[in-house]
């Protein structure tokens, strides 16, 4: 085990890990936030279950500590690769090579974590610390501003490509791929990222269009 | 064909490059990149200009020795080519080519369009080699080894160590070079004596050297001249991670 975390491939190991543990919270998050568009009453327990189980309370720590890794690790990495090329090409066409945004994973997880802080202070701070008689009128009241329900879109945007190579990205790390698996996790990873984009950005919607019309 | 070549031009290692810009008539569209230079050179020599310094050897694609960055691809447009395969005819009539040396921290470059790929050989150095006696041809003959493993061996062991796909990568990682050399060893009976010590070895050797780290974009698998898949990435990954697991 000796410097396995300070090496290339062990500091991935981290970032593939912390990643594919978020992938897993998100498909239970959207579970959860899906019942808003069914019913309020079984969204208001879902939202009490969440707020008031012993393992949830220890495992948002733990989610926490997962995002804090996350973002701390691909900085580091970040860092060190951009010190890799000290002299930029002055002609580059990398577009014929690869997907934009397995070359920006940064600048989409950088405007995750932008999404990410307006998140927390709409729901999270605001249901922790201030008294939120009902959560389905908080979420829902939130997502009938046309702004706000813009912001969330757009963060599901930049949450579905980054999550596109994301998913493929992660069990390479691991090791767990080959010729054909690569194949096969792509497809998996894109339907993942349409999933979790499209499931999401259902919900502001559902809210929305009323007010519009 | 009549072109313009916009080509880095750069004194010595410590010297600050500039672009250059070298108008060159008729170029037949049957010239290799290469010829090309040749006939530019032979040109500025005659003005009494200091030619262009690049690599190449074996000018048939094997040796790795020709690189340069070419209108932003490595090697090129063209996939599956060296730069020596790389012929006028993909380039059109007029066109300004651009023409850089790979651009990486841990390829320094020596002179123009040269860089120092030395980093390559000191990974390789590192673990790149079976040091058990492997006997003589009837004796490796006799060591079963499947066909499948066989042929993806030989894959492997196509790389020609050009470094293309440092200089594509956008964080300048030797993964699919590391990769390419620790799979092609760990297919076979001889090479698994010294896997895991190996695929530690050289993956020390590649970050000391200063090379990124993998973002898994694929690109160097787009690039690579002789088509190295992503998958001997994945089976490093594998190697060094069950090495490192079982210390």
């Amino acid at each position: 085990m000796s410097n396995l975390f300070s090496s290339s491939i062990g500091k991935k190991l981290i970032m593939s890990v912390t990643g594919l543990f978020l992938v897993l919270f998100l498909l239970l998050h959207l579970s959860i936030n899906l019942l808003l568009i069914f019913s309020e009453e079984a969204f208001n327990e879902a939202s009490h279950f969440m707020a008031t189980n012993p393992v949830i309370y220890v495992m948002q720590y733990i989610l926490a500590a997962g995002f804090i890794i996350h973002i701390t690790w691909a900085s580091m990495l970040t860092l060190q690769n951009r010190a890799a090329r000290p002299v930029k090409y002055s002609n580059n066409d990398p577009a014929e090579n690869s997907t934009w945004s397995s070359r920006n994973m940064y600048v989409l997880g950088s405007l995750i974590l932008i999404f990410l802080f307006i998140h927390i202070f709409n729901f999270f701070y605001k249901i922790k610390f201030s008294e939120v008689e009902n959560d389905y009128e908080l979420v829902t009241g939130t997502f009938r501003i046309w702004y706000f329900s813009l912001i969330y879109i757009l963060g599901f945007v930049f949450l579905g490509l980054h999550l596109n190579h994301a998913f493929h990205s992660a069990f390479q790390t691991i090791g767990w791929s080959n010729k054909i698996w690569m194949k096969r996790l792509k497809i998996i990873g894109t339907i993942y990222a349409i999933v979790i984009s499209i499931g999401f950005a259902i919900i502001p919607l559902f809210f929305l269009i009323p007010e519009l019309f | 064909m009549n072109i313009t070549l916009k080509i880095w031009r750069q004194k010595n290692a410590k010297a600050k490059g500039q672009f250059v810009e070298y108008p060159l008539s008729d170029v037949s569209p049957e010239m290799s990149f290469l010829e090309m230079l040749d006939a530019l050179n032979n040109k500025l020599v005659k003005e009494g200009t200091d030619p262009v310094a690049f690599d190449n050897d074996c000018r048939e694609g094997i040796c790795g020795m020709c690189s340069l960055y070419i209108n932003g691809r490595a090697h090129g447009q063209e996939t599956r080519t060296t730069t020596c395969e790389l012929h006028m005819r993909v380039f059109k009539d007029g066109e300004t080519i651009s023409i850089e040396p790979w651009r990486s921290k841990a390829f320094p470059v020596v002179k123009d369009l040269i860089v120092d790929r030395n980093a390559f050989d000191k990974i390789i150095q590192a673990g790149g080699f079976i040091s058990v006696n492997t006997g003589s041809a009837s004796d490796s003959n006799s060591i079963p080894v499947s066909k499948a493993k066989a042929d993806d061996a030989f894959d492997s062991a196509s790389c020609i160590g050009c470094g293309a796909c440092v200089a594509t990568c956008k964080n300048s990682s030797a993964m699919l070079f590391v990769s390419a050399k620790v799979s092609q060893l760990a297919n076979f009976p001889q090479g698994q004596v010294e896997a895991a010590k190996r695929a530690k070895n050289m993956v020390a050797k590649m970050d000391e050297l200063g090379f990124g780290n993998c973002t898994n974009t694929g690109a160097c698998e787009v690039e690579c001249p002789k088509g190295i898949s992503i998958k001997n990435i994945a089976k490093l990954n594998r190697e060094y991670l069950s090495a490192k697991l079982s210390d």
